[in-house]
């Protein structure tokens, strides 16, 4: 394939959007069993934003996610274990239980947090490009965020900072289509949400998200402009949602035939498809991978079942440091 | 009398309100046709009264706030819904800055009639963002009522009053009430605003709670009874303003007070209706009051944690114990 990819590298991206998907599935299985509290928003149908994004990223490079985060830990390279153990409620999960599905960070690899206020980590992601202009280093940090949280302040505000100060933060939209029940077309005049940028005077382009080889190239130009000192992006990937909102949203303010015509853009058959096509990978390699990351996901999930709860008291810890 | 729940008393008071009255008007995030709030209290008012007057918003808090103090300035009554209550924290200028004051800081000249319906409270494992209890940021800022029912019966009669009224209303509700049924009565009426109800009558202690905390109070209650102990609950059902009367009165009869309320301890709704009986009615008093709350810590995700930061009956009860 002409992409100046390796065939390790997009075997790679492959297998993490693979990975995601499968965990999300055990997710929702679980959720289903009732072992897991409180609410989930599942990432399946959108992989190839994450992935695409991350691919590009190094482990000291940041991500800032949302509450539909699962798939952004495990694209910068969080253990799905752990990302497990705290959807779990469970100690050994990365925020000890405190966070839940919608508070997951893992600072060992630079993933600063999800944030479940829509919109909020928009800002936080910008102050992390600061920090690294006044470090003085080549970090950049790529921000997710959805649709509906570009109607946000914070969006505009910290775009219009980011992009005065030429800060190395590549914006992320994750257009779905919809914020909960609410369809873009109701709550936003144009089409494209990319094309806010003109009124920041930075780069903004809007490219399909469920082709992970676009988001790849997307960001790779971006984060080449970042580290160069060059300033901000905002990339738009359209993309949807495979399953609700959340929980047992049934979704059915969704046309049907709209549901049908994503369902068959699927980003990773897609992927596959492309990736057979060119002779990238053989069927028999790809069933192998597959069965790779049934055995590592079912052990994430044995582990977060098996770990213990919390103490109680320790809820009273962490207040302060 | 009949029995309906609480969701569905709110959805009455905003039905009745809104056919009475073709000035109000409701705003928020997906609480029109496609999803009927994430609640569902507004569900099926899309249908009845139309998108223009059920109006689905961006993801925009702070303009939410904004909209419905520009229209309330200038002769509409906006009822808006915010998702959360910890998402006030966006729209905090709107609400504390803007709609509590104008009428104070522009000498009077023009009422701010709109009202603001959030869900407060923890119990649903959604951690730190969305479990908060911050009744107390608004009883701070003088301008603004602060409604919190803890019946359908409150909730309808309250709502109304709100949306009558010519003061900005910040409307408490809770998620764990939204279910909880309760008599109402098919006949109009409405709850005046800083009259307290003693839910139940009893004379050895006091205990003043409110929201979902009435109901944990009413239960620690029952069971006290069974071990001889008379517990008084007074529910204030609306912050501010704050029937003192009704609090010191009870005092006065059982001579020990137990505040009870969800939110952090410190600086919270228990604070200030403690600190109002020390002022007013300490002389009444056998005992130290108690205060039953939430410690100072951000609500945590996990069950036990999250069961561990919650006043419950248990709590309540040994609180009771400390002072009788
Ligand atoms: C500030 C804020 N407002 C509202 C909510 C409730 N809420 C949670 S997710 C969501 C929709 C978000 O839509 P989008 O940004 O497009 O992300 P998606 O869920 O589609 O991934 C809403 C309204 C919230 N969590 N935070
Ligand atoms: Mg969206």
């Amino acid at each position: 394939m002409e992409t100046g990819l390796t065939r390790e590298k997009i075997v790679g991206m492959y297998r993490k959007m693979l990975e995601i998907r499968s965990f999300e599935e055990r997710v929702f299985e679980l959720y289903a069993q009732n072992l897991v509290p409180g609410t989930i928003h599942l990432y399946g149908g959108e992989e190839a934003v994450a992935v695409g994004v991350c691919s590009n990223l190094r482990k000291d490079d940041y991500i800032t996610s949302t509450h539909r985060g699962h798939g952004h830990c495990i694209a910068k390279g969080a253990e799905p274990k752990r990302v497990m153990a705290e959807i779990l409620g469970k100690q050994t999960g990365y925020c000890k239980g405190k966070g839940g599905s919608m508070h997951i960070a893992d600072f060992s690899v630079g993933m600063l947090g999800a944030t479940a206020v829509v919109g909020a980590g928009i800002p936080i992601a910008m102050g992390a490009g600061l920090s690294i202009k006044l470090r003085g280093t080549d970090q950049v940090v790529a921000c997710f965020f959805g649709d509906g949280a570009s109607n946000q302040g914070t969006f505009h505000e910290a775009i219009n900072m980011a992009a005065v100060w030429k800060l190395p933060v590549i914006f992320v939209c994750e257009n779905n289509l919809y914020a909960m029940g609410t369809r873009q077309s109701i709550v936003v005049l144009i089409g494209n949400i990319a094309d806010r940028a003109v009124a920041y005077g930075i780069p903004g382009i809007a490219v399909d998200g469920n082709d992970v080889l676009a988001v790849h190239e997307a960001t790779r130009e971006a984060v080449e402009r970042a580290r160069k000192g060059e300033g901000p992006t905002l990339i738009e990937c359209k993309t949807y949602r495979h399953k609700g909102h959340s929980r047992i949203d049934p979704a059915k303010y969704r046309p049907k035939e709209e549901v049908e015509e994503w369902l068959r853009k699927d980003p990773i058959r897609r992927f596959k498809e492309k990736l057979l096509q060119k002779n990238v990978l053989m069927e028999a390699e790809i069933q192998q991978v597959k069965k790779e990351i049934l055995t590592e996901i079912e052990e994430a999930v044995k582990f977060a079942t098996e770990s213990p709860y919390p103490a109680p008291e320790g809820a009273l810890e962490d207040v302060y440091t | 009398m009949r029995k309906i729940t609480y969701k569905e008393a709110l959805r009455e008071a905003l039905r009745e309100e809104m056919r009475r009255d073709p000035t109000v008007f409701l705003l928020g995030e997906d609480i029109g046709k496609y999803w009927g709030g994430a609640f569902k209290v507004t569900k099926g008012l899309a249908e009845e009264f139309g998108d223009e007057r059920v109006r689905d918003t961006p993801i925009s808090e702070s303009a939410i706030i904004g909209a419905a103090v520009g229209a309330a300035i200038t002769g509409m009554r906006p009822v808006a819904e915010i998702m959360f209550g910890d998402l006030t924290a966006l729209a905090m200028d709107q609400i504390a800055n803007q709609a509590a004051k104008i009428h104070y800081m522009f000498g009077g000249q023009v009422k701010v009639p709109l009202v603001i319906r959030t869900p407060f409270g923890a119990g649903v494992n959604i951690a730190a963002h969305h479990s908060q209890s911050l009744e107390a940021w608004f009883m701070h800022v003088p301008g603004l009522y602060v409604a919190a029912p803890s019946t359908p019966y409150d909730a309808k009669g309250l709502l109304k009053t709100a949306i009558r009224g010519n003061n900005p209303v910040f409307f408490c509700e809770h998620k764990l009430l939204y279910p909880i049924e309760g008599e109402v009565p098919e006949e109009e009426y409405a709850i005046p605003f800083g009259v307290a109800d003693v839910k139940r009558d009893g004379s050895d202690v006091t205990v003043v709670a409110t929201l979902y905390m009435v109901h944990k109070a009413l239960d620690a209650a029952e069971e006290l009874e069974a071990e001889g102990v008379s517990v008084e609950v007074v529910d204030p059902r609306t912050l501010t303003p704050l029937d003192k009367q009704a609090i010191t009165d009870s005092v006065k009869k059982t001579g020990r007070l137990v505040v009870v309320s969800e939110d952090c301890k410190t600086a919270g709704v228990s604070a200030e209706i403690a600190a109002i009986v020390a002022e007013e009615a300490i002389d009444y008093l056998d005992a130290p009051i108690k205060r039953v709350a939430e410690p100072d810590t951000p609500v945590p995700f996990s069950p036990p944690l999250e069961q561990y930061v919650i006043p419950n009956e248990k709590t309540i009860i040994k609180a009771v114990k400390e002072i009788v």
